[in-house]
């Protein structure tokens, strides 16, 4: 069976909290069907409500957010099809990993037997199984995360949203994460939204960067580097991270010399 | 190995302090020559538990049993309870003032009240147990129910699941550690619930609760016999209670501080 992946459309996104504060003014971009698209800025800049509006957890004030499917079809929201990875990994803490990972079919109704057969094969592509038995307590942040994120394949998810998963842990532990973010966007194939701060880790991972400063869209960049140039050390990869910061100093009104 | 030591020593040291102030209390008593009828020496209480063992361990059997059952419905409708306020905003404003206030009201007052109602015997002082034990248990739940990672609420929300299913998954769970606190509080209310419902509504006879063979023994003037019937009724608090502490220490010791802390506490 063929997937037909939708196109995340947000259509003019406006967010107004109460006292008129504008966490989104006219928000447009689309990420493509099967992209990666990562959203930058500075804190407070609206990302997260983004995100959040996308997963149908906040409405828009005005505008929307439309997933359409390649024939032409635009719906809202399908839940079944959506799959979020929150900043803190949100697992049970009486729970092993297995079930955790288990959770969202457990939710969907799946019967036991197939719920677990199919955690544990995500746990293993991810190389987990020595953990599959441990509780949240006995894991690091780093590998509470990659459960996290792990979880996020067990429904076979059409669209992806990552809301910072690495931004509660260390430099050497984020580049770890982003592999794994990596490894399961290509797994998934899903149209993939990554919010984050690392303009390093947006480069490394997206096809698209949307740069926002104050609740509006500064730019929006396509990632020229092809995948197998995205070497963190290499010329390439470090002048494409320096326009990227340029552009968000820019936007945030900071100097760069 | 270290678990076994720290049990040891966290059942050694209530004992040992137990055993030095019934030494000298027994010090006291022999060195002051105050009379038997005002307090009677721990040796003559032991003795006297010897003699009326049958007596004393009938009435404990009726007051456990009357501890046990008001508490075990008292947790029962607590749990309930306090989840259906908890879920529902206006119940919480409406429902939670109202138990607050009618937890300040004195059971001895209400006693006899439930004797109108239940008539003398056992149902009574079931009905005394679980009127005392019930308001912890329903605090603790709407506590715990509320104070639920709204995280993970969240990532429920976003999975489709029914109220139904996140009570059942998440919230009675997450809510235990708090749930267990008001239980252990509870089992020691329903056994005072429970002699005070004895005290209004109990009868005498071969089995006779442990809230009347104090009343009896008191009209009796045999000091020792109540004493002996006190201790048995905290003995009968401290089983109740002890059941509900293992319980909860099964339950949470693997996941939360609360249960963890019980060990850490004792080293």
């Amino acid at each position: 069976m063929i997937r037909k992946l939708p196109t995340l459309d947000f259509q003019s996104v406006s967010r107004i909290f109460s006292g008129g504060v504008y966490a989104l003014k006219e928000v447009s971009f689309s990420i493509p069907a099967g992209g990666l698209t990562a959203v930058i800025g500075p804190s407070g800049c609206g990302k997260t409500t983004l995100l959040r509006i996308a997963a149908g957890l906040e409405r828009a004030t005005t505008g929307s957010v439309k997933f359409i499917d390649p024939d032409g079809g635009a719906y809202e929201r399908a839940s079944e099809n959506l799959s979020v990875c929150f900043q803190d990994a949100r697992l049970l803490p009486w729970r092993n990993v297995t079930d955790n990972v288990a959770l969202p079919l457990e939710l969907a109704g799946v019967s036991r037997n197939e719920r677990i057969a199919r955690a544990n094969q995500v746990i293993a592509a991810a190389g987990l199984s020595s953990a599959q038995a441990r509780l949240p307590a006995q894991l690091s942040g780093g590998m509470r995360m990659r459960v996290a994120l792990v979880r996020t394949l067990v429904t076979s998810p059409d669209v992806l949203l990552l809301d910072e998963p690495c931004s509660a842990v260390d430099e050497f532990t984020r580049m770890q994460l982003d592999e794994e973010i990596f490894r399961v966007w290509q797994v998934s194939g899903a149209t993939t939204m990554l919010i984050t701060h690392s303009v390093s880790e947006a480069v490394w991972l997206a096809d698209q960067i949307i740069v926002m400063n104050m609740g509006s869209i500064h730019e929006i960049r396509k990632v020229a580097l092809p995948r197998n140039a995205r070497n963190r050390t290499s010329a390439a990869f470090l002048l494409e991270v320096e326009t990227v910061m340029r552009s968000l100093a820019c936007a945030a009104g900071v100097v760069v010399e | 190995m270290k678990r076994v030591m720290n049990l040891i020593r966290m059942i050694a040291a209530p004992l040992i302090a137990v055993a030095c102030i019934l030494v000298a209390w027994q010090i006291a008593v022999m060195m002051s020559g105050v009379s038997a009828f005002l307090v009677p020496s721990p040796l003559a209480i032991g003795q006297t538990m010897w003699a009326s063992s049958d007596r004393l361990i009938g009435g404990a059997i009726q007051t456990a049993m009357a501890s046990t059952i008001g508490f075990v419905i008292a947790a029962v409708i607590g749990i309930l309870v306090g989840s259906m306020i908890a879920a529902v905003p206006f119940l919480r404003r409406s429902l939670y003032p109202l138990a607050t206030i009618l937890q300040m009201v004195p059971l001895v007052a209400v006693a006899p009240l439930l004797v109108i109602w239940l008539g003398f015997g056992l149902p009574t002082a079931i009905a005394a147990a679980t009127v005392v034990a019930v308001f912890p248990v329903l605090a603790a739940t709407i506590d715990g129910q509320v104070s639920v990672d709204p995280g993970l609420r969240e990532f429920f929300l976003l999975h489709g699941a029914s109220a139904w299913t996140r009570w059942r998954k998440l919230d009675l769970p997450a809510s235990i550690p708090a749930i267990v606190t008001g239980l252990r509080i509870a089992a020691g209310l329903a056994v005072i619930g429970a002699i005070v419902g004895e005290f209004v509504s109990g009868y005498g006879g071969p089995n006779a609760p442990l809230g009347i063979v104090i009343m009896t023994a008191m009209r009796e003037a045999r000091t020792d016999l109540v004493f002996a019937a006190i201790a048995l009724s905290a003995v009968v608090g401290f089983a109740l209670f002890g059941a509900v502490s293992c319980l909860g220490w099964l339950l949470v010791s693997r996941w939360h501080a609360s249960g963890v802390n019980t060990l850490e506490q004792s080293k």
